[in-house]
């Protein structure tokens, strides 16, 4: 008996998902017959487009541990967790993650973070456009209303923390700059902006993690602060302010409502 | 339709070879202002909230008229289309104003998993009545008229009870869609499908084609080393898809067609030069009586 489209696709699906499964029946060369060889051109299709889309998100991540091993990574990463949406921008969500689970990469401690810079800059990349405020536009407000400002940040902005030089590894990876000793003890949060048409990359000042951690949870520059000073002994409020300011990082501030009178 | 953006360049698409756009050439056409008739994008990449690709995009629009290419929208499929994905897609027509709108007779999509292919159907009844209810969702939605485009095969089914070439008219009639010719994907399947591939252009209904593609094929073998041409995109036209072509055109006169080139990508001026000796063949086809009927869609 012929089958439905949805039993014919569903047959497909699983053969394309699990190379453990043979050729669906009913999949015939020009002969009617099994043709094998015919069907694993769209398995080897599926995963180098997947894998191609891979090594174009994450450049770095692909020099590092060279094209033979990115390869055989995104294959598994493409077999266990395929893209859920036609639009591939948004796919490899979760590969740092996987790279952090993955085995034959445990020897490169620092790939996860990498990977996550990478994922963060692409989204930066593809973010909604947003006007920054620049200095003077800050210079309004009264400095007795500023710890009560609530700022809104760029919606390209991404914090990605990292107890290794991430930014330094992943600028050696993607530039043709000449590779240089790197510590590899001390540690790069990145902060990842783009407030026009460029993607920036900025080291984030000790503190400043937690710091823009709050200001993006919508707490007043007030607690902010003392978020940040409770993170690190070191912070320094007027040149994390400066820093976000320079970065492009607002878009926009109000001071928080009094409170209601009840 | 009246452009909605001042500054764009008619959303006309000329009966001229235009050229896949991709990033790695924006710089150049934005610098060297080409001489090309047109350029495609494929949908799916422009689907970001921002960003340089629509600033890039947006300025290539203003000097050049545009066509919408989409490769996720899984048209062949027994399941539901994904509305979300039709919305994205709706919006970019509003926001681009292209003079052409086109999607793939395939699948790509089963239970959610984007396999980032254009997998085959078996072509019957089912088939004819799925695809064509797809198409009218797509029509109704975006507002517009789109074209379907022939695909690339490495098997059949033995579900399959008609040919191509009248599977694709038998939904055209139903939907009221065009045909989108893509001749290297007409060379592609008839050697993989043992069709004579001459005799599928000469078949092929030329008064309902809006657009060509032309691109290049990776050679390999089947199970009984038999030649298996892969749809590869990776070179220039071969020389066989090159006479289909001139073939194709004698017929449906000068149609508006595309190179397209999306692995191992060249240089631009390579790609220039491939546009041009595409043109070449294009510019020398008489103007038989269909060319009215094929340029009014």
């Amino acid at each position: 008996m012929l089958r439905s489209l949805s039993d014919v696709q569903a047959d497909f699906a699983a053969a394309l998902r699990d190379p453990a499964i043979p050729p669906p029946a009913g999949v015939v060369g020009p002969d009617g017959g099994p043709a094998p060889r015919r069907f694993a051109v769209y398995r080897n299709n599926v995963l180098v487009a997947l894998g191609n889309a891979l090594a174009g998100a994450f450049p770095a991540v692909g020099r590092i541990v060279g094209e033979e091993f990115f390869r055989a990574m995104a294959r598994n990463y493409v077999l266990e967790t395929p893209p859920t949406s036609p639009v591939l921008l948004d796919y490899g969500v979760t590969f740092p993650d996987f790279i952090a689970g993955f085995e034959p990469a445990a020897s490169l401690p620092y790939l996860p973070d990498v990977a996550r810079l990478e994922r963060a800059w692409r989204e930066a990349y593809h973010a909604a456009d947003a006007k920054p405020l620049g200095a003077a536009d800050l210079a309004g407000i009264p400095p007795e209303d500023l710890p009560d400002a609530v700022f809104s940040l760029h919606p390209s902005l991404r914090i990605v923390p990292s107890r290794f030089p991430i930014i330094t590894i992943w600028r050696m990876n993607v530039s043709d700059v000449p590779p240089s000793p790197v510590d590899f003890a001390v540690g790069e949060d990145a902060l990842i902006v783009r407030p026009d048409a460029e993607v920036e990359v900025r080291v984030v000042p000790p503190g400043g993690v937690a710091f823009v951690d709050a200001l993006a949870a919508g707490e007043t520059l007030g607690s902010a602060a003392v978020i940040g000073e409770a993170s690190d002994s070191r912070f320094d409020l007027s040149g994390n302010i400066a820093g976000l300011i320079s970065a492009g990082a607002f878009v926009d501030f109000r001071r928080q409502p009094e409170p209601a009178p009840w | 339709m009246l452009s909605q953006n001042p500054d764009f360049h008619s959303s006309r698409i000329p009966s001229r070879v235009g050229v896949g756009l991709k990033p790695e050439h924006y710089k150049a056409i934005l610098g060297e202002s080409p001489d090309v008739g047109w350029f495609e994008v494929h949908a799916e990449n422009y689907m970001g909230a921002g960003g340089p690709p629509h600033r890039y995009l947006t300025a290539i629009r203003e000097r050049y008229p545009l066509s919408l290419h989409g490769v996720g929208l899984s048209i062949g499929a027994a399941h539901p289309l994904d509305r979300d994905h039709l919305l994205r897609l709706k919006a970019l027509n509003e926001r681009y104003e292209p003079g052409l709108f086109s999607e793939h007779l395939a699948w790509s999509t089963h239970d959610s998993v984007f396999f980032n292919d254009l997998l085959p159907i078996p072509y019957d009844e089912e088939s004819a009545r799925r695809v064509s209810d797809h198409i009218d969702e797509v029509q109704d939605t975006v507002g517009r008229r789109m074209l379907l485009e022939n695909p690339s095969t490495y098997v059949a089914f033995v579900e399959s009870t008609i040919g191509e070439i009248e599977f694709l008219t038998e939904v055209a009639k139903r939907t009221g869609c065009g045909l989108l010719l893509d001749v290297n994907n007409v060379h592609v399947s008839c050697t993989n499908q043992h069709w004579n591939a001459t005799d599928y252009i000469s078949r092929f209904p030329v008064e309902l084609v809006g657009e060509i593609h032309m691109a290049g094929y990776a050679p390999e073998e089947d199970d009984h080393g038999d030649p298996l041409l892969i749809d590869a995109h990776d070179r220039p036209a071969d020389p066989a898809v090159i006479a289909l072509y001139a073939h194709a055109v004698s017929r449906a006169g000068p149609v508006p067609t595309l190179v397209e080139w999306d692995n191992d990508l060249p240089d631009w001026p390579t790609l220039f030069e491939e546009a041009r000796r595409v043109e070449a063949v294009l510019l020398g086809a008489d103007t038989p009586e269909e060319a009215d009927v094929a340029l009014a869609v």
